[in-house]
Order: structure tokens, then sequence, then C-alpha cells
């Protein structure tokens, strides 16, 4: 047992290049295993424990103006558990520090702490003391991007008088794990935040007192929720409800779900291919092993060892190296999963992201890499067992060529000698050649993958913000105005042009299908918000009929030409059938559009505007701002530029991290492919290279005849990789296309470029690596040694 | 050859001062040109761990432009360390070794590869071709890296396989495979061909055919040939025949008459 265990060692030694290489893809698998699966649970576990803990509602509903008693009628509705009512406004606030004024939703909270739904904790600081108008708790994300503490001041316009609110504690809520403002996507946690104030204080600034305009409601064991939210519209609307929605189209919930779900699929497929490379590696690896110890596999069956003692040695040898690359895959995917933890601390604001590491995600690593290993081994051993002692002690005869598919094909006479001993030799091992290219070629595509998300989100970015929104300042008022307003703000110190617009929420209908959405009305020729179609060309507002962004129209399977019917869910509530008269493409949201002179008339109003759009002039923003923040009817300003650059930074820091491991991990899969094809090779054909090193080939000459297959085999991979990483990103761009936003299938050359130097740097190394072993020849050897 | 020995950097260009050569110790019959290599007092000792085995002990030599001289002699008389070293493959611990005016004692790893390429052909007793090409490419392989080259195919006819152009090693016996090794060694046409026990793994009736090859090679194209055997009847085709034992050169003789191949036995 002593001997055997010391031949073990021995094997590994001798093997010590290409074990470390197949470990290290191991590793890899492991890492990316580990950090992705208890990242996943961290995200799973922290969203279950807050939403339990915090009693996050179930169905959500915005609404106009209801009395207080409407709450025990909500409360009645079949499988309704609990109803909280509140008061939500949006206000302009001066935050200490910003020179743009900053968008503040304000909650209503009880004025003495009790438990309710959606719950607030109160990380630091205190809850506000009853009575007090002035006191509020800010949401940590706003307080965090604004260096806001306990006990400073932020202005706020509050129903028209400029009012200054004290930050008495920093607090979380379930609602807003992903704090974003209305009318956006993108994270801006300096220009948008929620502050939670007295409810009695809030309701008596804007004369709600004894009512309320939103509510949230959670759901007991088994309720429906489609019913609730039927019944829940059918109460409401009288009072101005804007339509009830689930958890799945509240933001935050449906952003950190679906982030969720999208690491537990790439927790899956990612660790599938490593370990299937490392199998891979493992099989090729003991192949050649099994093949050169033949005389010894023959002497121990000599000896009277078993087959099963033989087996059990190779199978220990992939154990070993499989378990190495455990242990170090381990300790990698806790300090990764930490890191990626870290990364979702900055979009997601939980009481607690602790990075949870549990057993069983270890456990699992080492199970299923022992499984590949075992897939690996499987041949490799089961050729050593069958090898009759008497047969194994004779040297394996030499390979036998044939004309094959080369001379068949004519390629052989375009090719000089030493290019046929390179086809001849990818040929006569097809299978091996191709698997090696496919594990090169996913080392590509998860390189193409990494930096398909960069070019998408670049390119989302500059359709969103550059070609649709092309205004540098949106403004939202509190009540629709008169369009004369236009004047007014154009009048504004620094105001180069407005654009005013109407956006109202509506229900619409085709067939039994329905969708709450908001419909923008927009001046005809309007410059600073265009509509384009998927050639980036402007669409023209048609005078009638809707255009609907194409993802709407598919959600409600309707095309050009069709009517929908249109329920207003604001003013008299108009229900209306309009005419689909075109489809314009957006990446972002479920956009419904009108002239607004046509919405004007279908709402049966005069010229009420939503809100504008404004181009400004630089230099004057200080002065425009500070106007801004002054004026009474604002709910909610947002800076184009500003929100890009805050969305940019978020998005660098995190990148930064995954594109460095995407690139380093790759790396080390068409490190260890083309590590182990060389040596494989040089061990293989060294005598015949050897050789011609006798016949006067220089140490060159040899090594592209050596590396020649690996290069071959490499060069062809790239292609296939691109091809592969483009599949992938098709499939990733269709699952990612949500009514949130759509992931345009775009890449930049930079990514297939750094794929290819990635791999083509990381396949040149390993070359060099086994290229200076030609140096080591013994060419004396040679002459005297049968193969 | 010119490439190597054209350049005033190349380190095998540097003459050998006329002062230096020493008295041939046998010399060439009257009529027969030059000495093509000089070796002088030329010593081997191998350091294997502690013990320093020598291989070669003060041996002086010269082998002429267009003879076949057999080495003889038992395993461990240091005659493959020899043939070594005038290939190339090997350097000695002391004394020096000329090929024509090149001192390859004093050549780097390039120029001796260099010299390899342009002077030498080598014959190596388990053949080593590669299984991946037929005969015609294992000649072609060499030919293409050859300045002036002949037809692989006129090679490969030299040493009678004209019939067995497109067949790969594994289709061939070790007759013909070494055959083809010879071919491949004389096609880019060396001035010298050192053939490590050419017939050691083939039979009496192959064994005879491969001679017939070197000797025909010898003939026709004037290359200097040199073989190693420790089989005594092949001494016989030699035109000198150098025994070796211990390290040292035992003896040489000269034949009167070359025999044919053929005419062998053993």
């Amino acid at each position: 047992m002593k001997t055997r265990n010391r031949m073990l060692m021995r094997d590994l030694w001798h093997l010590r290049g290409q074990a470390l290489a197949a470990a290290l893809v191991v590793m890899c698998g492991v890492a990316s295993f580990v950090a992705m699966r208890s990242t996943y649970d961290s995200l799973r576990i922290a969203q279950s424990d807050y939403y339990r803990d915090y009693r996050f509602a179930h169905v959500f509903s915005q609404l106009k103006r209801a009395p207080d008693g409407l709450a025990t009628r909500i409360g009645d509705i079949p499988g309704v558990a609990a109803v909280r009512t509140r008061v939500v406004i949006g206000v302009t606030l001066d935050v200490p520090g910003l020179a743009e004024p900053a968008s503040g939703r304000l909650v209503s909270v009880p004025e003495r702490r009790a438990p309710m739904l959606n719950d607030l904790q109160v990380e630091r600081g205190r809850y506000i003391a009853p009575g007090r108008a002035d006191e509020v708790i800010a949401s940590k994300a706003f307080a965090d991007a604004n260096g806001l503490r306990v006990g400073e001041t932020v202005g706020a316009v509050i129903n028209g008088r400029w009012k200054r609110l004290t930050i008495v504690g920093i607090g979380l809520s379930p609602e807003y794990i992903y704090e974003v403002g209305g009318g956006t996507l993108f994270p801006d946690n300096r220009r948008f935040g929620v502050l939670w104030m007295g409810h009695d204080a809030l309701a008596a600034a804007y004369d709600m007192e004894g009512a309320f305009n939103d509510v949230a409601l959670s759901l007991s064991a088994g309720a429906l929720e489609a019913d609730v939210i039927d019944r829940l519209d059918r109460l409401l609307s009288r009072y101005g409800g804007l339509g009830a929605y689930g958890r799945e189209e509240q933001i935050s919930h449906r952003f950190i779900s679906d982030e969720i779900a999208q690491n537990r699929i790439t927790s899956t497929w990612v660790p599938a291919i490593f370990l299937g490379v490392a199998a891979f590696l493992l099989h090729i690896v003991l192949s050649r092993l099994v093949a050169l110890q033949r005389t010894e596999i023959g002497l121990l069956k000599a000896f009277g060892y078993g087959s099963a003692a033989v087996g059990v040695h190779y199978l220990r040898l992939a154990a070993i190296i499989v378990l190495g690359g455990v242990a170090a895959g381990s300790v990698l995917g806790l300090w990764l999963g930490d890191a990626l933890t870290a990364v979702y601390q900055d979009y997601y604001r939980f009481p607690r992201l602790d990075h949870v590491l549990t057993p069983a995600v270890i456990i699992a690593g080492i199970g299923i890499s022992l499984v590949a290993a075992a897939a690996g081994a499987l041949s490799a051993v089961r050729r050593a067992v069958r090898l009759p002692p008497a047969v194994a002690m004779r040297p394996e005869p030499p390979p036998s060529f044939h004309a094959g598919a080369i001379e068949h094909a004519g390629v052989a006479r375009l090719l000089p000698a030493s290019g046929r001993m390179i086809a001849r030799s990818i040929v006569r091992r097809r299978w091996k050649a191709a698997m090696s290219a496919l594990a090169i070629a996913c080392a590509a595509g998860i390189l193409v993958v990494g930096g398909y998300f960069l070019d998408a989100v670049g390119y989302l970015m500059r359709v969103q913000f550059e070609l649709i929104q092309r205004e540098d300042v949106m403004i939202v008022f509190t009540e629709p105005a008169s369009a004369g307003v236009r004047h007014e703000l154009g009048a504004l110190p620094g105001v180069l042009s407005a654009e005013v617009f109407r956006s109202v929420p509506a229900r619409l209908r085709a067939g039994h299908r329905e969708k709450r959405v908001e419909i923008t009305g927009i001046e005809p020729g309007a410059q600073l918000r265009r509509l384009i179609d998927a050639d980036e060309q402007p669409v023209a507002l048609p005078p009638d009929g809707l255009l609907l962004s194409r993802k709407l129209a598919q959600v409600l399977e309707v095309g050009p030409g069709q009517l929908l019917q249109i329920e207003v869910l604001e003013g008299a509530r108009p229900v209306r059938q309009v005419p689909v008269a075109g489809l314009v493409d957006e990446m972002v949201g479920l956009g419904a559009y009108m002239q607004v002179d046509a919405l004007n008339r279908m709402m049966r109003e005069g010229g009420s505007v939503s809100g504008a759009w404004l181009a400004i002039d630089d230099a004057e923003a200080a002065r425009l701002y500070q106007t801004l923040k002054q004026l009474p009817v604002v709910a909610a300003v947002a800076f184009r530029e500003a929100m890009l650059r805050s969305f940019r930074e978020i998005l660098d820091r995190s990148l930064v991290t995954t594109t460095l491991i995407n690139i380093a991990f790759a790396s080390v899969i068409a490190f260890g492919v083309v590590y182990n094809g060389a040596r494989i090779a040089l061990s293989e054909r060294g005598n015949e290279l050897a050789s011609l090193r006798v016949l006067g080939f220089t140490r060159r000459e040899v090594a592209v005849l050596l590396l020649g297959e690996q290069a071959l085999v490499t060069l062809a991979a790239i292609p296939l990789g691109f091809l592969l990483g483009v599949a992938i990103c098709w499939l990733l761009s269709r699952q990612l296309d949500t009514e949130f936003y759509r992931i345009p299938l775009v890449f930049s050359s930079q990514t297939f470029g750094i794929a290819l130097a990635a791999v083509l740097a990381a396949a040149a190394v390993s070359g060099l690596l086994v290229a200076r072993r030609i140096n080591r020849f013994d060419l004396v050897a040679v002459l005297k040694t049968r193969e | 050859m010119t490439v190597c020995c054209g350049s005033k950097s190349c380190r095998l260009a540097r003459p050998v001062p006329q002062a230096e050569s020493i008295t041939p110790a046998n010399p060439p019959p009257s009529g027969t040109p030059e000495a093509v290599f000089r070796v002088r007092n030329v010593s081997k000792v191998y350091r294997m761990g502690d013990v320093e085995v020598p291989a070669l002990r003060g041996v002086d030599l010269e082998l002429y432009a267009g003879e076949l001289v057999v080495l003889l002699g038992a395993s461990g008389s240091g005659k493959s360390t020899l043939l070594n070293i005038l290939g190339g493959l090997d350097v000695p611990t002391s004394g020096e070794v000329d090929y024509l005016d090149h001192v390859l004692t004093r050549a780097s790893e390039v120029e001796l590869t260099r010299f390899r390429r342009e002077h030498v052909g080598f014959v190596f007793q388990f053949y080593n071709l590669i299984p991946s090409l037929t005969a015609l490419e294992n000649v072609s392989l060499v030919t293409e890296i050859a300045e002036h080259p002949m037809d692989p195919g006129e090679a490969l006819a030299l040493v009678g396989l004209s019939e067995r152009l497109h067949h790969f090693p594994a289709q061939l016996s070790g007759g013909e495979q070494q055959r083809v090794a010879i071919a491949r060694a004389i096609a880019k046409r060396p001035d010298v061909l050192l053939c490590d026990e050419p017939t050691g793994a083939l039979d009496y009736a192959t064994g005879k055919v491969v001679l017939e090859a070197l000797a025909e090679v010898n003939r026709e194209l004037r290359t200097t040939v040199a073989v190693i055997t420790h089989n005594a009847a092949i001494a016989a085709m030699a035109d000198r025949v150098i025994r070796m034992s211990s390290g040292h050169i035992a003896g040489i003789e000269r034949n009167a008459r070359r025999a044919s191949p053929s005419e062998l036995s053993w």
C-alpha cells in the first residue's frame, strides 16, 4: 500500500504541469459555482427574510383620494390579510451640497411606531416623534449617496411652502430595496430619495386628513391575487384608483427577483462549462498516462495486483487533482462571493446582505467535481483495468496512419510535408481536436458574453438617452397644469427651450388582454423627446391614434390598424376605442404615445399638461437649479446627464470586477486546454520531433510542428467561440426581454477583440511553456530509443 | 553551404590555422582528395552523479571525402559517442574536431543545428520516421528545408523504393522503413552520412538490402559514409575499418578490396 502511495505521488509529480492545469480549471468551475451559488443563496435568503420580517405587501395601488373608512372595506375583500393605507407625495428637495434639486417621495408612517406592512427598519437615529411636522426618516440609499447624517436637514417644497426637514433617522423598507424614482428604471440615489414622515403632518399639509392615496395589502395563504386585484380595482375606481398590481410589477421586487433568477441560471451553466472542460482535460491526461504506463500496469498485474487495485490507482490520481482544485476553488469562491455580494450592496439596500456560504454549497461543489472527475477518468481507467498483463508489458504499437479525409479532399497536395503532419494528426484524432476546439470556444464564448452585457447596456443607454430622451431636465408637476406653463418655463433663467407633455395612467385592452400603462401626449414636432423605429429613424406622431412600443404591442397582441380600448384612470375616466397608428422601438418600459392635443381631446380637457422637458444652457444651470428648488408645483425633477453619470459609476464598479474575473477564468480554460494538448503531443511525438532536431531542424521549426496542431485548433475555436457566445447572448437577450427593458443583440468590435486577445495570449503562454521543453530534448538518446 | 560559411560572424567559418594540423594516423591512398573530419586528442567524460565515466580517451582520427568507413566495437567502446560528436550532436570534454574549415568544438547550439542541416545525413537504428507522413513525404520534409536537394522520388528510387512512395511507415517493412530513412538522409545531398547500427533492428536479408543501399549512395554520390556496428562481418564492405575499445582507437585497417554487401554473411 505504502509503495503504491509513493507511486501515486511520483505519477502526480511527473504530471505536475498538466495536473495543475486541470486543477486550475476545476478551481475556476468550483469557484464560480461557490461564488454564484452562495451569492444566489445570500440574495434569496436576504430577500425572503426581509420580506417576512418587515411584512412586504403583496398588492399595491395608487389612487386620487379615498376616505380612511374605505380601508375596512378593502380589508373585507376575501383573501386580504392586512391593509395599510397611506399618503404618498412627490416633492422637490434641496439637498446640502447638491446643485440640482432632488426628487423626494414623502411616505406617511404612523405617528407612533407600530408593526405595519412594508415596515420600516430604522438603522440609525430614531423614529419620528409624534406630532412633529419637521421630522423625517431618510432612506439609506439617499442618505449614503449624499453623505447625509442624522441631525442634518434638507429643504422641501411642501404644498407650495418651503420647509426645512430634519433627518432624525436613516431607514430601510422592503419596498425600496432597489430605489428608483418615478419615470426611470435607473438608480440615481443622489437625486431621488424616499423620506418617511408622520402621517398627521403629511396629511395636514396636503389636505388629506382622514384620507389616503396609496394602499398596500397582504394576502392570506391560498388567496388568488388576480381576484383581489380585480375587487380592489372596482372598489377604488370611484376614488381615482390607478389600477392595482402585484409584486410582479413592483419595480424593486421585480429587479431583485430577476437578478436572483439570473444568478440561479448562471450558477448552473458557467460551472458546468468549466467542469466539462476539466473532465475532458482529465480524460486526455489520464489516457496518455495509462498509455505511457502500459508496462508498469502489466508488471503490477503480473505481480498479482488485481484490476480493481490498478483502477483505484488512476481514480485516486484523478480524485487528488480534482480535490486540489475543489479546495482552491472553494477558497477563491468564498472570496469572489464576498466581492459579488458587496457589488450587490451597491444596487440593493437590505438591512443585512451577508454573504452566506452553506456547507450544502461546498458539498455540492465537491460532489459535482468528483462526478466530473470520474466521468473524465472513466475510459482511461477502464482501458488500464482491461489490459491483460502479457499485452500490457509489450510497448504500444506505433500509430498507424492511412490515406484519409485529407487525401480524398485533395488538400494534402496543397500542403508542405509539415502541414500534412499537422493536418493528419488532427484528422486522426478528430474527436479530441473537436473537443479541444469546443473547450477553447467556450473560453472565447464566456468572454463574448461578458463583453456583450457592456455593449448592450452601452447601446441601450445611447439609444435611450441620446436618441429618445434628448432633454437636459424633465419636470413633473404635482397636478396637471395649463399649457401656458410652457411659456413660463421658457422664460426661466438658462432654459433654451421647453416642450410640454401630458401623461395619463390608463388601462389598454385588446380582447381579454390588458395592460396598465402611462399614455404620453407629445407635441407634434417635439425635439426633446423623439420616437424612433428599429432603424433608429424618428417616427412622426400621427394626428390621431396611438403609437405603441413594439413590446407593448406584443403583450397586447395588436398591430397597426387594429383598435384598442383605452380606459383612462384619471379625471373623468373616459373609455375610448382608439386605433393603433404605428409601432415605435424602445428598450425601456412599455410606452404608448399620442399627440398631446389628441390626448387632451380624449380627456375632454383644455390644454392640460403633466410636465415638461427642458433644454438648458450649462452656463446658467446653477441659477436655474436654484429656481427649480423653489417652484411650488414640481413633484419630480430628473436630470438626464446626472442620471447617466450615476448609473455609469455603479456599472463601472461592478463591471470592472466581473470583466476581470471573466478574462481570468476564460484564460485558464484556454491555457489549460492548449497546455495539456501540447504536453500530450510532446509526450506522444517527442521522439519523432527530436529526430527532426537531429536531422537539422531548428528549434523554431520543431516548435511549429509541435504547436501547429494546437495553433490550428485554437484559431478554429475562436470563430466557433464567437458564434457560441453570440448564440448564448441571443438566448440571454430573449430571456431578458421583459416589460421593464429589452437588451438588444449588439456587439462592439472591442468585445471580440478582447476575447480574441485573451484566448490567443493564454494559448501563446501555454505554447511557449511547452516549446521550452524542445531545448531539453536528448538528441543522443533518440538515436537509440525505440518507441 | 555558402549561407553558413560566407558570414564573417559565423564561428563555423573561422579557418583552422594550418600549423595546428597534425599528421593523419593513417594517410589516405594517393588520389584521395582531403580529410573531411579531423579529430585531435578528443576526450569525452560523462558525469553520472558523482561518478565520472570516460567514453573517449584522446582519440585522433581523420575521415576522408568519399570513403566508406565502418566503426567497429563492442557496446560501450565509445563508437556512438564519437559518431555523435562528428554529427554535431554532442561536444567533447577536451580536444578539437574540425569539419573542413569549421571548428565544431567551438560552435554554438544554433551553429551545430545549421551544420547538421547543411552537411550531415543521419540514419538511425530504429529509422525514426514520422508515422503521419508517407515515404515520399518523410523525404520531402527534409528536402523542404535543404538548399540543393534532390527530388524526393529520385532519392527513394536510389534505395529501390519507387513503388512504395505513397505508403505510410506502418504499411512498410522494417527494411523498407530503413531505406526510406536512408533516402531521407541523402536527399539533401549531405557531405557525410552517419549511420548508427543501421541494420541493428533488421533481419539478415533485409539488413543486406539496407547495406546495399548505403554502398550505392557512397558509390553514386561520393558521399562520405560512416557506419557504426558491432557486427564484424560488415567491416568487409568498408574502405577503412576503425576498431574501437574502451574509448580508444584500437586499430585502423584498410581493406585492399571493398566487398559488395551481397558477399557478406553473418
